[in-house]
């Protein structure tokens, strides 16, 4: 579905992405993990339009999307979430759901002005959704409180709610565990897994191993810019690339 | 200070605060909602102005024109004039983050004030130009001053109108988000430049709007009128001081502070005369003092900004 062919993107004299292949397969729960330094946030960013590559394309069902931005990609269908929450700190915990589904017709100054009926039916409908969505999230409790007030956890969540408001079911989560304490994590997991079950494709970066092990299949290893290898968590902790990899030199002194 | 003459005295009060609040409105479509900070307000005030003096004044060999249009047909022009202006430094300067964007439109405000004054067969230079209709001036005394204060009452309704459905839409929301975070809002799928422009772009047309009444108010426009201190600085101290990102705080702010700046002129107009002519940086300082007091303990301002109420009521 989602296809990353041969990337590459340097800063300056850095390579962070080299060559970097990998597939996210339709109705996937695909993983992405590796060490610190790997260039997962990067083709992350490559993934989602945030940076140009230097070399090989983005496909997504078939069709090059290397040089769409941002919004485009929102638009082809694929939907990116933050390591560190991206909320909308002095807007309602709502509003930063309903602001995400796209071609609401009162985005458009005519609209908003002239046609106040056809604006009010359809945010009904969208304030109607993002109750759904908060109620999934267990954030039903929030929904007025400033988002920038919320808990990190509570954060965590409200990104995957503003992934799922947009209607795109590819959805691109970076780190969702990070930050997040025991409970609200396997919460988390389920609500992930749950997703998954009614049709989404995830890609999902992410340093917790159980996290990852429990949720995703495949899981691709990156180091170095690079993909180093892809399967299992079983295939993956047998694999003494890998642990070199994390363990640097000396694990392979 | 006769009754008649403080009624006089209120309603010019009035009416210089309410053109303020037209500035300030659309300051706030700018600032308040987007986050573009425009420093250069006073350029957007200028066009406006300038654009009705031309076309509404008798033809003259002191300055380009007058066209002898109507001051309706002025002020329409005026607006758009403001809004065609800002296009085209949206299109360059939109995607400069929100301290360059200051800098930028601060330059270009500059810039403007340097041709009006400068360029004498289009502006009149220093002498401005003068003479503008007045609408209204057929009605008898007081009441003359009444109806263009009734005007400029209609147009801020007008205004606050738009602005606050427009904020109140999901462009509001969209606005506010791209305010609060731009990547976020990128990452939301909306395509931040299109939605800043068009922030920029109606605010400006407000800004023009405004300064088109500004001349017609006192039948003349110079290049002091639209100095950065009077057109640029106080609409965001008003701006400041009212609630910024809240529409009804831009127009409590502009009465409240041209009251509090009319006041600095009376007292300051009682100093000795060897002082007084430092009055004016006396003014300006206590502006000045009266923004840090806000900042430092009410920096919402008056109202600050609350979450729109949804349009829809479902529940």
């Amino acid at each position: 579905m989602l296809e990353a062919a041969g990337l590459v993107k340097r800063f300056g004299g850095f390579t962070a992405v080299d060559g970097c292949s990998l597939t996210v397969e339709e109705r996937s729960l695909t993983g992405l993990i590796g060490p610190n330094g790997a260039g997962k946030t990067t083709l992350f960013n490559l993934l989602g339009g945030y940076y140009r590559p230097d070399g090989g394309a983005v496909r997504f069902k078939g069709r090059d999307i290397s040089r769409l931005k941002p919004h485009q990609r929102f638009a082809a269908g694929i939907t990116r979430t933050f390591q560190i929450p991206h909320e909308f700190q002095r807007m309602t915990v709502l509003e930063n759901l309903t602001v995400v589904p796209p071609a609401q017709s009162g985005e458009g100054l005519f609209a908003a002005w002239f046609r106040p009926f056809t604006v009010a039916r359809q945010e009904a409908a969208v304030v109607k959704r993002a109750r759904e969505v908060l109620d999934f999230l267990k954030l039903t409790h929030v929904e007025s409180n400033q988002a920038g007030a919320l808990s990190g956890g509570q954060k965590k969540l409200l990104e995957l709610g503003r992934a799922i408001m947009s209607g795109n079911k590819c959805i691109l989560l970076d780190e969702p565990a990070a930050g997040v304490n025991r409970t609200l994590l396997a919460e988390l997991a389920e609500r992930i897994a749950e997703l998954h079950r009614t049709g989404y494709t995830f890609l999902i970066i992410e340093h917790d191993m159980e996290f990852v092990g429990h949720l995703c299949r495949p899981i691709y290893v990156m180091a170095e810019g690079k993909v180093l290898t892809k399967g299992s968590m079983a295939d993956i902790r047998a694999d003494h690339r890998v642990v070199e990899a994390y363990l640097g030199s000396q694990g392979s002194a | 200070m006769t009754l008649d003459s403080l009624g006089l005295y209120l309603i010019s009060l009035l009416t210089m605060g309410g053109i303020y609040a037209v500035l300030a409105l659309g300051l706030n479509i700018q600032w308040g909602m987007t986050g573009l900070m425009n420093a250069g307000v006073a350029g957007f005030v200028a066009i406006g102005a300038y654009t009705t003096a031309i076309l509404t004044t008798a033809p003259s060999g002191m300055h380009l024109g007058g066209f002898g249009w109507p001051v309706w047909a002025g002020m329409l022009a005026a607006t758009l004039a403001s809004g065609l202006l800002a296009l085209p430094i949206a299109l360059i300067c939109i995607r400069l983050r929100s301290d360059y964007l200051a800098m930028a439109t601060l330059g270009i405000a500059e810039i403007l004030r340097l041709v009006v004054r400068n360029e004498e067969w289009a502006t009149g230079g220093p002498r401005g130009v003068a003479g503008l209709p007045k609408p209204f001036t057929d009605l008898a005394a007081p009441y003359d001053q009444l109806a263009y204060l009734g005007m400029v009452l209609a147009l801020i309704a007008l205004v606050y109108w738009l602005a606050e459905r427009a904020y109140r839409a999901p462009w509001g929301r969209v606005q506010r988000a791209i305010r609060e975070n731009e990547v976020a809002a990128a990452a939301a799928g909306k395509n931040v430049e299109a939605f800043r422009l068009q922030s920029f772009v109606l605010g400006a047309m407000v800004m023009g709007l405004g300064g088109s009444l500004l001349a017609h108010n006192i039948r003349f426009i110079g290049p002091e009128a639209v100095e950065p201190l009077i057109a640029t600085f106080l609409v965001w101290v008003m701006l400041i001081a009212g609630g910024s990102g809240n529409n009804r705080g831009a127009i409590l702010g502009a009465f409240a502070i041209w009251s509090l700046w009319a006041v600095t002129e009376i007292a300051t107009a009682q100093l000795p005369p060897e002082l007084g002519g430092r009055a004016a940086y006396v003014r300006v300082f206590l502006i000045g003092l009266a923004l840090q007091l806000i900042l430092l303990y009410r920096p919402q301002g008056l109202i600050g900004e609350k979450p729109p109420r949804p349009l829809s009521r479902i529940d």
